[in-house]
């Protein structure tokens, strides 16, 4: 079988010029360009080089949306599986451009595959998204980088099944893909262990995770005069969850006005939340989200005020990397309205 | 302690006038077993239904799945504290139907019950799709309070398995499988140079029907305690829970517990399997913290080596697992945990909600959050309109085709933390 790909590349190695010609829209040159003479004769006959995009990297950083779509629809025209781009290098646009149109191309379904030097910004933002064989830092370092990257693509095409980043050549990924093992899981976990014991090496199937830390604010002044805003995890919503959060592994946060609400009434607030049980949450919603607490230290003059918006989500399963983003989001909107302080309630 | 277990082999079920075995077809009298679990005045309905290996059936939401057992000699009866009285349980002989299951299942106990498919791409996830079942589909009466009607359905799955079992007796086994368990000072003595190895066995505990019971015990009430193997294989450990699906440890992975199975297969060998640990997952922070302890205090009384370390659930029990591993390594007790991964439905995110540089040596389940379609069955058991509120299905989950998109949290025992399955996961 023979495969069909595309070529994605910068104004730079397109031979249109450098920094001052960054913003050049995506413009497709037919069969190969650039870094693509020497990367085709590595893929062989099985593999063809059949279009080269060549883009400004600015433009493309800069108009996202409108670069992925004339890449999607350059692969579907040329009638290509998988698009190919770089190497870059350190050069921190192109990188972030290759990372970007991989990713797109990814997305619609295409095998892609890009080059760079490992701290190129481009890998942090785009490695879970593509895959990404490693370069050194300047073009001094192409005629190392184009074997593998051809090696790699040709497995990719033809499916094979890859194995670790390290045998295989690229920067890992940092994405789990479940797999049947040939031994059920005691078996391995016995297996591991007796190896760990006697001090022969073993593969651990996951390595633990290292966690952000988040360095607490300094304490609030003065609370008689700061606004505190609720958020939570706890999955209290308006009655009916007008905005569908799941029960487990969210795919959304919902923002509601408690304007003149001093008690969350059961009936009229609920939770969401799928990982435990729902039965005091719903008998008195203020038991995750404490609205009547908060209203009453309002009264006392003891804080400000309660801000008029409050946040919620569920937990239960949701990936961190949604929370994270979610995170930011609110502390942005809460930032904003001039909030000081915020309570955070799980469950 | 020395328990045999008689094991028959079932290859098919079906309805008929009188329990019991025909050849290795097991017969059940569906009124008599009705109006055996009717006598429970909580329950309005039962209706019993059966699905085989290769069916165009789902069943679903799934509550428990138990494994009919009872005992033919030796004190006390299975599942004590429930079906039997609190006695010791653990010696003697017990008869085992093997090849099928009890799956319970009915009205929505809580968010969290689980889906079987008999067949199709789902059926590769879950270990009920290569028994033979008895879907038993409960519904409470409308006035009872959710945590009763837990307990009802508890107990209905744990009566069927054992009336099942006990109407077999008399039948030669098919197989006999025998297991001893001695006391500490001969067990400890034994097997030369071997490493001593402990299992520490985590139970949900989380409360509010995330339950584990022990002889009838709510397992956060107690503190981490010493258990033989073979009162599990007694159903000493009964699932109350209702989390999440793919890694809640029914009562049929609790009596079939695959990691006692592999280190009573390695024992003598490779290591000296020196005993189990049971110990829970509450809530506070003084209760990770006193289990953990204690936990690993037992292990240093059993001066062992090394121990496997079984979590069950996800997220806060990561924290109790993450514990466990770090203050057993601390005792100089090198570990590996058992557990599985939320790491988004793309692979990309954290895998755990807590870490620990000691955790070296992990098997995982997989990632719970990967999606499966789960193409239309023939036939639904069960109540397939609860898939939008099933944790790791989400709202849209079931398409108007009657396919299902869900995570395979969903599934039962799909990423299971005792190491039940083959699957697993690794990173690219």
């Amino acid at each position: 079988m023979s495969y069909r790909i595309v070529h994605y590349i910068n104004q730079f190695f397109g031979g249109v010029g450098g920094e001052e010609k960054a913003d050049l829209p995506p413009e497709i040159r037919e069969g190969v360009a650039g870094p693509g003479l020497g990367l085709a004769k590595l893929l062989g006959s099985e593999v063809e080089i059949v279009a080269t995009i060549v883009c400004g990297d600015n433009y493309c950083v800069s108009h996202q949306e409108e670069v992925g779509a004339f890449i999607v629809e350059t692969l579907r025209k040329h009638d290509a599986q998988g698009l190919i781009a770089g190497p870059a290098f350190n050069a921190g646009r192109y990188g972030m451009a290759c990372g970007f149109a991989c990713s797109a191309a990814a997305q619609a379904g295409f095998t892609a595959l890009a080059a760079m030097y490992p701290e190129n910004p481009g890998v942090e933002l785009y490695k879970a998204a593509a895959y990404i064989v490693p370069t050194s830092d300047n073009a001094r370092g192409m005629g190392a980088a184009l074997p593998p990257m051809a090696a790699l693509m040709g497995k990719l095409l033809r499916g094979e099944k890859l194995g670790s980043p390290e045998s295989e050549g690229y920067i890992e990924r940092g994405v789990r893909v479940n797999t049947f093992y040939e031994k059920i899981g005691a078996e391995r976990a016995v297996d591991m262990l007796l190896k760990k014991l006697r001090g022969e090496p073993f593969v651990t199937e996951y390595k633990m995770p290292v966690f952000d830390r988040v360095t607490p604010r300094p304490g609030v002044e003065d609370m008689t005069r700061a606004t505190i805003a609720l958020v939570t995890s706890g999955g209290i919503v308006p009655q009916g969850n007008p905005d569908h959060i799941a029960a487990s592994s969210a795919r959304n946060y919902g923002e509601y006005d408690i304007s003149g609400v001093n008690d969350l009434q059961a009936g009229a607030y609920q939770t969401a939340h799928g990982g435990y049980d729902q039965t005091y949450a719903n008998q008195d919603p203020d038991r995750v989200l404490p609205v009547d607490v908060l209203r009453d230290l309002e009264k006392e003059g003891r804080i400000g005020k309660l801000h008029h918006l409050y946040y919620a989500t569920v937990g239960n399963g949701t990936a961190v990397s949604n929370a994270r983003k979610w995170g930011r989001e609110i502390g942005e909107k809460l930032r904003a309205a001039n909030v000081q302080a915020v309570i955070l309630t799980s469950t | 302690m020395k328990l045999e277990l008689h094991k028959i082999r079932v290859s098919q079920l079906r309805f008929g006038p009188s329990t019991g075995l025909d050849g290795s077809c097991l017969v059940v009298n569906a009124e008599e077993l009705r109006a055996l679990l009717l006598e429970d005045s909580h329950l309005a309905d039962v209706t019993l239904d059966i699905a085989h290996p290769g069916d165009s059936v789902r069943i679903m939401p799934v509550k428990d799945a138990i494994e009919p057992r009872c005992k033919l000699e030796g004190p006390g009866e299975v599942f004590p504290g429930f079906i039997g009285p609190v006695e010791t349980v653990g010696e003697g002989k017990t008869l085992v139907l093997e090849g099928m299951c009890v799956l319970t299942t009915g009205r929505l106990v809580a968010a969290q019950e689980g889906i079987v498919d008999m067949s199709g791409p789902g059926a590769d996830y879950t270990p009920f799709s290569r028994t033979c079942n008895l879907a038993v589909v409960l519904r409470p009466r409308d006035d009872v309070k959710l945590h009763e009607a837990e307990h009802a359905c508890r107990i209905a799955g744990l009566k069927a398995a054992h009336y099942l079992a006990s109407h077999c007796k008399g039948r030669p086994a098919d197989s006999v499988e025998c297991y001893e368990a001695p006391s500490l000072r001969e067990g400890l003595a034994a097997c030369g140079d071997l490493p001593k190895v402990a299992y520490i066995y985590m139970l949900q505990s989380q409360g509010l029907l995330h339950d584990t019971w022990v002889y009838g015990v709510d397992a956060k009430r107690i503190l981490p305690t010493l258990i033989s193997p073979t009162e599990i294989m007694d159903g000493a450990i009964v699932s109350g829970n209702c989390v999440s699906a793919c890694d809640k440890n029914n009562t049929y992975v609790h009596l079939n517990n695959p990691i006692i199975r592999e280190l009573y297969r390695r024992h003598g060998k490779e290591l000296n399997f020196a005993g189990v640990i049971i110990t829970n997952e509450n809530v506070t922070l003084a209760d990770k913290q006193r289990s953990s302890s204690y936990a690993v205090k037992l292990a240093s009384m059993l001066g062992v080596d090394a121990a496997v370390i079984s979590e069950e659930g996800f997220g806060n029990p990561d924290a109790d697992l993450v514990l466990n591993c770090v203050k057993a390594e601390k005792a100089g007790i090198r570990t590996v945990l058992v557990t599985d991964e939320f790491a988004g439905a793309n692979g990309a995110s954290q895998s755990l909600a807590d870490s620990c540089v000691e955790g070296d040596a992990c098997v995982t389940g997989g990632n719970a959050n990967a999606t499966i379609i789960l193409p239309p069955m023939d036939k639904v058991i069960g109540d397939i309109a609860q898939a939008d509120v099933i944790a790791g299905g989400f709202f849209g989950s079931l398409k108007p085709d009657g396919s299902l998109e869900v995570e395979l949290q969903a599934i039962m025992a799909a990423t299971n933390e005792l190491g039940f399955n083959r699957l697993g996961a690794y990173t690219i």
